[in-house]
């Protein structure tokens, strides 16, 4: 039953009694409730769950995203490979964390080119020019999208279609080679074969990073994530294999959104 | 693969990203530095002026006219406040502002309603370009303009009129913009409400459009008077000054600006400068915070 | 006619008012312009002499061109750092904060204070300190009258930039943090670009503004009719020739500042068209 390979891999994340709150002044408010788990390395890692239960405010806890607003409080602990990133500075991590939004955001300013480099050029990292046609290359082949944009990377990306410039940000994100892969609801903007052609990109790209898919859509969890989180007013209902939690899920909450009774 | 890992960690070193957050913060130092230079200088005028023109406010400043200068000096020898005030300037203001806003608020409420009116057409883009340069225009321009017209031709000397007239132009402008924005803002349906009742054209716009958007027409229109009432390059050319209360327009006139200016002048008076300074710029702010006041109220 | 009909003609006629208006005061400043340009020709434009002596009269718009253009300037590079702190500081780093209604409230306030008493507070407080400072022996000049220029133009240069500045899609800038960059690297890579177009109109808006600017300039400019020596040195600009000779200006010479006033009204429609331009193809 238990795949004996990844039970021996060490978890990428480990979350321990995570709070988060929007509300300085009323802790007692948590947007995201004692929330304790390991997130799996080379997996995806779906965080399902009706709106407003939190799913979003725990993925941006994982970046530490949540300190660009003074009113929100994080509390807990979130190790990455055994490291506290409270330890690490937010520039660090977040180097090690790359980050998906919901709906596509290229940087309007930028180049194609420009924007698959844009973390190094962030960052202030230096490279030469070989170095760099290298990584754009390597990483809008990583998302199929080289030979769509090949004769136009110095061009703006707004002439791309939504599924095109998501996969442009992924591949942005990817530039790094980062450890993780945060991904908020990234297809709700994008139509049904922008999205499949993006499932079938994570499922690739989940050989060598581990992913962390939030997503409101059942469907999505159930055919590309490997294990799922089912979270409700905050707290983390339940959280374990996809398969397991699909076909028979121990709280009667899951079961009840799983049938469509909320949400 | 795994060699891009090693470059991004190598190139990226912990002493680098604390030259980049060290830079971060002193950005952030230097952009708050900057920010109170920038309003130093307002808090500076506003307690300068309070400061050295507090003495001279009081009843007598705003009823009795600009004293002469040898008054003033023997006031001064004797080592009491200056006589005087500054009546002739203040009726002088309010009568050329008056003027003035009886010249440009029609016109400019109905130029602005034209636009309205015209949405995206090439004859209202080109009236808007108009608009702009007239807003853009210098106010001793519109002085010079002024004078060539009325100074010379009607009046056959400096009078209030023309002071008047150059207020106008510059006020025009002011009107034009908020009136057209404020007329966008109202709901369609308002307007087609009382177009379904057969109500006359023009009854729709002074009975059912102007009273809803009054309140942008009356911020529109005070922003424009705290504008104008501060302006003393285009009276200079135009209006002169007077020692006296006149209410004769095709006389030169005073006006609170045009009296700090001759009192500047004047070693006797010089130091009333800062009381009528304070009394003009709390007309202004006062007329800004009014106007800011009811557009705050509408939102 | 219907009502409407009358009401619509009569809309129709206030806007022909407007262009008779616009056009008159061109051909106003052209026609008396004309003595002028007829007895010195074009070179009026470009000369640098300026001679009021009656027989020898010479006029020349260059002194006063040069003292404007070096003044609005220099006024807007002083003014460039101030203007832009305060944007970042409202529409980035404390947006909708308390401070930042504070700090944005006083920018306001400076677009309230009348010309004249700009003009006062330069002469009695700022001129001491540039003697103080040694910069010039009586504290008049082109650096004293751009200083007080640039701190009247700080909130047209504020206005426009703040809003752009705010408006810049957070998720843009969220990018840019989840991939590492600090809050100055967001501002310089993400925000700056993302406004460009907004920042550079209000600028050219506040320009604009400088160059017609009279009273302050007046006062402190040191109304000599050369161009500038230095930053440092006295001049004059077009506005502030205007507001100094013209009480006592006849024949020649008031046809020169006529047609100085001519120039002044071209150049800075120019400057505000090329804003006003940037605006709309922002829009």
């Amino acid at each position: 039953m238990v795949n004996p390979v990844t039970e021996i891999k060490k978890p990428v994340l480990r979350i321990q009694n995570l709070h988060v709150s929007y509300d300085k002044n009323d802790k007692g408010k948590y947007a995201v409730a004692n929330v304790s788990a390991d997130i799996k390395k080379d997996q995806i890692t779906a965080i399902m769950g009706p709106s407003g239960c939190g799913k979003s405010s725990l993925l941006r806890a994982l970046n530490r995203m949540h300190e660009l607003y003074p009113n929100i409080v994080t509390q807990g602990k979130i190790f990455l490979n055994d490291v506290d990133i409270s330890k690490l500075s937010n520039i660090e991590l977040r180097r090690k964390i790359g980050m998906v939004f919901q709906s596509p955001n290229p940087f309007p300013s930028m180049s194609i080119y420009e924007n698959v480099v844009a973390g190094y050029k962030l960052n202030g990292i230096k490279q030469k020019k070989n170095q760099r046609d290298e990584i754009v290359e390597k990483s809008l082949k990583d998302v199929a999208l080289w030979n769509e944009v090949k004769d136009a990377l110095h061009k703006r990306g707004n002439f791309l279609s939504g599924g095109q410039q998501q996969r442009l940000c992924i591949a942005r994100a990817l530039a790094f080679q980062p450890d993780v892969i945060l991904l908020d609801e990234p297809t709700s903007a994008l139509d049904p074969v922008a999205t499949s052609k993006i499932e079938d990109l994570l499922i690739k790209l989940k050989k060598n990073y581990s992913i962390v898919l939030v997503t409101h859509n059942m469907a999505q969890a159930a055919r590309i994530s490997d294990y799922s989180m089912f979270m409700y007013l905050g707290e983390l209902v339940e959280y374990g294999k996809t398969k397991d939690m699909f076909t028979n899920p121990s709280d009667k909450r899951t079961e009840e959104y799983l049938m469509g009774k909320f949400g | 693969m795994e060699d891009q890992k090693v470059i991004v960690d190598k190139l990226s070193s912990k002493s680098k990203d604390a030259r980049r957050k060290a830079s971060n913060g002193i950005f952030h130092g230097l952009v708050i530095l900057f920010s109170l230079i920038t309003i130093t200088p307002i808090i500076l005028i506003i307690l300068n002026l309070v400061e050295k023109g507090y003495r001279q406010i009081n009843l007598h400043f705003f009823t009795q006219i600009a004293p002469d200068s040898w008054d003033a000096m023997q006031a001064i020898s004797q080592g009491k406040l200056i006589p005087g005030g500054i009546l002739n300037g203040i009726t002088g203001t309010f009568m050329m502002v008056g003027m003035a806003s009886i010249i440009a608020i029609p016109l400019g409420i109905m130029i602005g309603i034209f636009l309205y009116e015209n949405g995206n057409k090439r004859y209202a883009n080109f009236i808007r370009d108009i608009t702009d340069i007239l807003q853009g225009a210098p106010s001793i321009v519109l002085g010079l303009i002024a004078y060539l017209w009325v100074v010379k031709y009607i009046t056959h000397g400096f009078s209030a009129l023309a002071g008047a007239v150059s207020l106008a132009i510059m006020m025009l402008p002011l009107i034009i913009r908020p009136t057209e924005e404020t007329f966008k803002m109202i709901p369609n349906t308002i307007k087609e409400a009382g177009v379904a009742l057969g109500v006359p054209y023009h009854k729709i716009i002074l009975k059912v459009m102007m009273p809803t958007g009054l309140s942008g027409l009356m911020t529109g229109i005070l922003l424009a008077l705290s504008r104008v009432i501060g302006e003393t390059a285009p009276l200079m050319l135009t209006a002169l000054g007077s020692q006296y209360v006149s209410f004769d327009i095709t006389k030169p006139a005073s006006a609170i600006p045009l009296l700090i200016w001759n009192f500047y002048n004047d070693p006797n008076l010089v130091n009333l400068i800062w009381s009528s300074s304070l009394s003009l710029v709390a007309m202004v702010l006062a007329l800004n915070l009014i106007s800011k006041r009811i557009a705050s109220k509408r939102k | 006619m219907n009502s409407e009909k009358v009401t619509k003609n009569l809309l129709f006629v206030a806007s022909i008012i407007l262009i008779l208006l616009a056009a008159g005061m061109v051909l106003t400043l052209a026609s008396g312009s004309i003595p002028v340009f007829e007895k010195f020709g074009i070179q009026f434009i470009w000369s640098n002499k300026w001679n009021p002596t009656a027989g020898r009269e010479q006029y020349g718009a260059l002194p006063f061109i040069a003292g404007t253009i070096i003044t609005s300037v220099l006024a807007l590079i002083i003014c460039l750092p101030l203007a832009f702190s305060a944007s970042l500081f409202i529409g980035e780093f404390y947006k909708g904060t308390f401070f930042a209604k504070i700090i944005g409230t006083m920018v306001d306030l400076l677009a309230g204070i009348p010309s004249i008493v700009y003009g006062l507070w330069g002469f009695y407080y700022l001129r001491p300190m540039i003697v103080k400072l040694g910069l010039n022996a009586q504290g008049f000049g082109v650096f004293t009258a751009s200083i007080i220029l640039a701190i009247m133009i700080i909130p047209y240069a504020t206005s426009i930039s703040t809003e752009i500045i705010s408006l810049v899609p957070n998720h843009l800038k969220e990018a840019a943090y989840s991939l590492g960059a600090t809050r100055m690297e967001v501002i310089w890579n993400v925000t700056v670009p993302a406004a460009r177009s907004g920042i550079i109109a209000s600028y050219i808006l506040a320009l604009g503004r400088a160059l017609g600017e009279t009273m302050a300039v007046t006062m402190l400019i040191g109304n000599d009719n050369h161009i500038p020596k230095s930053i440092f040195g006295i001049g004059n600009t077009m506005a502030s020739v205007i507001a100094n000779q013209f009480g006592e200006a006849e024949g020649s010479k008031l046809s020169a500042l006529i047609a100085i006033g001519l120039l002044l009204f071209v150049i800075t429609g120019l400057i505000n068209a090329a804003g006003k331009f940037i605006i709309k193809k922002l829009a």
